[in-house]
């Protein structure tokens, strides 16, 4: 579903933040990124849809056929691409002075033209499928709230909205439980695996906590100074592979037991 | 080095001597300027007029007292009119001020090598010119009336207004633009959505005080023929009628202070 060839940033600095990042994820498989801080987890998903724009190699959307190929091209088309690509928030990047219901709407300015979004004139099917977002994240009496009243775990939920009304075939998670106490942070990254699941969605996660990454992903990608260091499954990651991302330490109460996971 | 080590005992000053001496000769030069500019101030005052004024002060409020409270009956439409000056120049002032604040802020403009130094010079220059000195102008272009106050008004809150525009979309917080870009909105998406909910209470803020600001200053623009109330304040000051101009001086005070407090209001309840 997205295939990274290559991947290069190199900001005007001169540090390299991703050194030739070779990727494939199919659809329907939740990975996570894990890495120490500037290991390039967040330029590479900003890559992935140029919020960043990437110095060279490519990035492909889609399987088959339908493929597009995003880093060349021109910003019209990268508006439509924009549209395939959820995206979730560190801190939760909400319009602050704007209702829920306007925040999850938003999620499909790409859809509809300036005066209809500017006047608040969605169409219905898009004010039900808000609705029913919302029903489905649990908020749907919050609709009417200012986004700056909710809790942290409420506001993210109202970002899953927005990344999910677009209709995407990709999610793109930048730490989405960096702010949030642990028990939120399961229940969102629970919530974003069961819909990466319900939808056949790929998703990208950054996450630095590697208890949770390991408890609902099934991949792993270690990234160490914008280079992959290690990928595989959960199960895989031990302390040696640990040291080799992020250093000496002793990991043996941050990584779940091999016979646990087994059970 | 203010961290001196002599003897294993470690001192601290906060500065160390010569630090110390530039700032006293900054001082004494500081002084001698002051003392220097006193000097020729005084030399060119008359001072017989000086130590008059108490006099001539307490002459010219015995002659306002009371005022002339009748007056009142012309006063209500040039007052009005110095409303509508204040208040319609305001809006035009806002109007324009919006496309210069995008244009001369660093994260919107489209161009920082050209378009940005255009804006910040329109800032800057209808900022440098008094609304008085505008009014000039423009009754001699336009003639006199109420138009040309109006439009001094507005060219003079230009600047102001978009200066604190354009710094309030610069501390914008970006992760919501951000946000809204990864949706796939448009460049004007984008600006209506990530950041003018942004920078509304700015705005709201803005422009109750700019309204405030141009409230006072257009009670005085009538003294150079461009409408409100100050052609009144100028005719009677030509005439010497005191106690009228006593009563519009009242009333301009009344005017500001009601305009003061509309201005709280409405900024508390935004804020």
């Amino acid at each position: 579903m997205l295939r990274l060839q290559k991947l290069t940033k190199t900001y005007r600095t001169g540090d390299k933040a991703l050194n030739a990042v070779d990727l494939e994820i199919p659809k329907g498989q939740v990975l996570a990124l894990i890495g120490p801080s500037g290991a390039g987890k967040s330029t590479l998903i900003r890559c992935v849809n140029r919020l960043v724009e990437p110095t060279s190699g490519k990035v492909h959307l889609g399987d088959g056929e339908e493929a597009v190929e995003i880093t060349s091209m021109s910003s019209s088309r990268l508006r439509r691409a924009r549209r395939e690509m959820g995206m979730i928030f560190q801190e939760y990047a909400l319009v602050e002075r704007l209702t829920v219901m306007e925040n999850v709407l938003s999620g499909r300015l790409g859809y509809v033209g300036f005066w209809r979004s500017f006047l608040r004139k969605y169409p219905q099917s898009d004010v039900d499928e808000a609705f029913r977002l919302l029903d489905r994240v649990g908020l749907l009496e919050m609709a009417d709230k200012r986004a700056d009243e909710l809790s942290g775990g409420q506001r993210q939920r109202v970002g899953i909205a927005r990344a999910l009304i677009q209709n995407p075939k990709v999610l793109l998670v930048d730490e989405p439980t960096a702010s949030l106490d642990p028990k939120t942070s399961r229940q969102i990254m629970r919530l974003i695996c069961e819909l990466c699941a319900e939808r056949e969605l790929a998703a990208i996660i950054n996450i630095h906590d590697v208890a949770l990454a390991q408890m609902f992903c099934q991949r792993i990608i270690g990234l160490q100074k914008g280079e992959i260091r290690f990928d595989g499954s959960p199960d895989d990651l031990g302390p040696d592979v640990l040291t080799t991302i992020y250093g000496e330490e002793d990991w043996k109460a941050t990584i779940r037991p091999a016979e646990e996971a087994a059970a | 080095m203010p961290i001196l080590d002599s003897a294993g005992q470690k001192t601290w000053q906060l500065r160390n001597r010569n630090e110390q001496l530039v700032r006293w000769a900054g001082w004494l030069v500081g002084v001698a300027i002051f003392m220097w500019c006193w000097q020729r101030i005084s030399e060119a005052t008359t001072w017989a007029f000086v130590w008059d004024a108490p006099r001539i002060a307490a002459d010219m409020a015995s002659r306002s007292w009371p005022p002339r409270w009748s007056y009142m009956e012309t006063l209500w439409a040039p007052l009005w009119d110095t409303l509508n000056i204040a208040t319609i120049g305001t809006m035009l002032a806002l109007v324009m001020a919006v496309p210069v604040a995008f244009l001369a802020a660093r994260n919107t403009t489209p161009s920082a090598v050209f378009v940005r130094p255009i804006a910040l010079l329109i800032i800057v220059s209808t900022r440098s010119i008094n609304s008085l000195i505008w009014a000039l102008l423009l009754v001699s272009i336009i003639g006199p009336g109420v138009l040309a106050g109006l439009i001094a008004i507005a060219l003079r809150s230009i600047g102001f207004c978009a200066k604190l525009l354009y710094e309030a979309i610069e501390e914008i917080d970006t992760t919501q633009v951000e946000a809204i870009t990864a949706t796939g909105a448009s460049r004007w998406q984008v600006m209506a959505y990530g950041i003018m909910p942004q920078i509304m209470p700015a705005f709201a803020g803005v422009a109750v005080f700019r309204w405030d600001i141009n409230l006072r200053e257009s009670t005085v623009l009538g003294l150079v023929g461009a409408g409100g109330i100050g052609l009144q304040l100028q005719s009677s000051l030509n005439v010497l009628a005191w106690p009228q101009v006593a009563l519009i001086l009242i009333v301009i005070l009344v005017a500001v202070v009601v305009s003061e407090w509309v201005s709280a209001k409405v900024r508390g309840a935004i804020i």
